[in-house]
């Protein structure tokens, strides 16, 4: 019977020639991992199973990305929990701060994660590996401890939809305009407990950070996993990245698909996503005068090399705007390094803007760009939930690092065609 | 199985976790600390108002975002008996069974109920009763396979069962 890409790396994992969507499956997982938030509790209910190693040291990492650099006592010791745990299990992986990204940034750059992989993580943007072409999926830290004890885990089959994009995309349009347009389109349930496989030409010639975006963004869907076939693109990225060996699936011509739905890509603009969901999407030249107060520009959505690029090249030799603040998050501590060789990181400093080490502080109202009642954001993250930057009343604006930019030249939600 | 009875708090659509508990205090897992914060930014009245065995209901993907298991952690710390929602969003969903927060799918119980009507939720057989209008409703069922995770008093015993085999 044919098959989704999504479906032969699920039966692969289950030992089974094939799966139907709706089947139960215990599955192998190949890599699991949790952050200073989730792992924490983990740990405790890890420790109520009662083995005395994880599964395997090489395949279990947890990375104290949220409230690190630690903000507070409470954020300290909970970051210490994960760094005492890592040891004391052996883990090969653990990332200090200085060595320490954004787990979604980090794990792929680092090769823990390639093409063919079942991964679990204890964070909802887990689904970001989508993009090698792994089956990848958000869990609770209950969930990460079984599969760190395990070795597998327990999952559902999803049904899977088929998201088809046309077309050549327009300038400063990239992955994360066409998954805040897809969202738009069918919702932030709209693709509940299924798999989105999104293919077509505007996908083939995606870059692989486009391609991250647009699978870190699939739970917003209520997608269970974002998924794009690997090709030359994928290869590119993996060979001499990975460390463990890996596998190219694809999805047969004739699999079954709960629906496909197609997009000409072409007639896509920057979007916009309006507080406060992030189905709230519309295209920036529709967006009004919205002056802002903050821009962010990174996380595990847009924190990689090609967005800093995007971003330097509309404020060089510019200025951010006098009523904005703008702080820039590199997604990790090597996309640092680069940027700072390709002097994207002196033209963000020249225009005024706040370079951080990599967190995801602010974009989950952490620390590190908190918003004041009232205050509005433009930010490159994936979330635009009442709080979620910080005071119940204030905002944010979901866009990519070209519209952020521009916003925060303008000190106005801003698209990158007005400051060029 | 037992039956949960309270009174009502109803919430619209698309509730997510930010909202169920957020993010500010998300630098503990103590379940009595995250509870003073449970909907917050929801209702900022339902932390030091809810009473135990009251019961959330609420509309469409009822915990979309996070996975942070704090936010079911905080709703079962707060005293609330169960949560009624249209539809879950997944991780929620499995995070509730996970750690034996009880929770019931039914689109019509989610229309049918009043903030404030007291009701009666029998967790066996997935019947909700509005006390308060007689009506009753019948949940989605669950999956064997979860109703296995709950027979053994959730994941973590059942996967420590299952390791001792």
């Amino acid at each position: 019977m044919p098959m989704t890409i999504t479906e032969k790396i699920l039966a692969a994992h289950a030992g089974k020639e094939q799966v139907v969507p709706g089947e139960l499956i215990n599955a192998r997982v190949d890599f699991v991992l949790g952050n200073d938030i989730t792992a924490p509790v983990a740990i405790k209910e890890f420790e109520k199973i009662g083995v005395p190693d994880v599964f395997d040291r090489e395949r279990v990492t947890l990375v104290p990305d949220h409230f690190t650099p630690n903000k507070d006592i409470k954020s300290a010791e909970q970051a210490m929990l994960v760094k005492q745990f890592s040891k004391k299990h052996n883990l090969a992986n653990y990332f200090e701060v200085g060595r320490m990204g954004i787990e979604h940034c980090l794990l792929p750059e680092q090769g823990l994660v390639g093409p063919g992989d079942l991964v679990t993580g204890a964070d909802s943007h887990t689904c970001t590996y989508g993009a090698l072409g792994a089956f990848s999926t958000g869990v609770g830290s209950t969930d990460l401890a079984a599969a760190m004890a395990l070795g597998e885990t327990w999952l559902k089959v999803p049904e899977s939809i088929k998201f088809e994009f046309a077309g050549v995309l327009k300038p400063w349009v990239g992955g994360k305009d066409l998954i805040l347009y897809t969202i738009g389109d069918i919702g932030v349930d709209g693709a509940l407990y299924q798999a989105m496989e999104f293919t077509g030409p505007a996908i083939e010639n995606l870059s692989m950070d486009g391609r991250f975006t647009m699978c870190n963004m699939a739970i917003e869907a209520g997608g269970k996993n974002g998924i794009i076939a690997p090709d030359e693109i994928t290869r590119t990225y993996v060979e001499g990245r990975c460390k463990r060996s890996y596998q190219f699936y694809q999805s047969d011509p004739d699999a079954k698909y709960d629906k496909v739905i197609h997009y000409d890509a072409s007639r896509i603009e920057p979007q916009v996503a309006f507080p406060h969901l992030p189905e709230n999407s519309r295209p920036v030249s529709e967006a009004g005068n919205v002056e802002i107060d903050q821009v962010v520009i990174g996380s595990c959505t847009n924190g990689r090399i090609e967005d800093l690029r995007e971003a330097a090249k509309l404020l060089q030799g510019r200025k951010v705007h006098k009523n904005v603040r703008m702080v820039i998050f590199p997604g990790t501590q090597e996309i640092y390094l680069q940027a700072l060789r390709e002097g994207l990181i002196e033209i963000f400093v020249e225009s005024g803007g706040a370079v951080s080490t990599p967190t995801c502080g602010p974009c989950l109202g952490g620390h590190m760009g908190i918003l004041a009642k009232g205050e509005r954001a433009v930010a490159t993250t994936n979330r635009n939930f009442v709080g979620r930057m910080g005071h119940p009343e204030s905002e944010v604006y979901l866009a990519n690092p070209a519209v952020a930019a521009a916003s925060a030249i303008l000190g106005r939600i801003a698209g990158p065609g007005e400051v060029e | 199985m037992e039956l949960l009875q309270g009174k009502t708090w109803k919430f619209g659509a698309d509730v997510d976790t930010d909202a169920i508990i957020p993010a500010r205090y998300l630098n503990t897992s103590d379940p009595a600390e995250l509870a003073k914060h449970c909907m917050e930014d929801a209702d900022p009245a339902f932390p030091a108002r809810v009473k135990p065995g009251d019961v959330i209901v609420a509309g469409k993907n009822f915990g979309c975002g996070s996975s942070r298991e704090h936010a079911p952690i905080a709703i079962k710390a707060a005293g609330v008996s169960c949560v009624i929602a249209k539809t879950f969003a997944r991780i929620f969903y499995r995070n509730a069974f996970n750690i034996g927060l009880p929770i019931f799918e039914s689109p019509e119980a989610a229309e049918g109920i009043s903030e404030g009507d007291v009701v009666t939720v029998d967790a066996g057989t997935g019947t909700i009763t509005n006390n308060t209008t007689g009506k009753k409703y019948r949940a989605t069922p669950v999956p064997p396979f979860m109703q296995q995770i709950i027979a053994a008093g959730g994941l973590i015993n059942y996967v420590a069962e299952r390791m001792k085999k």
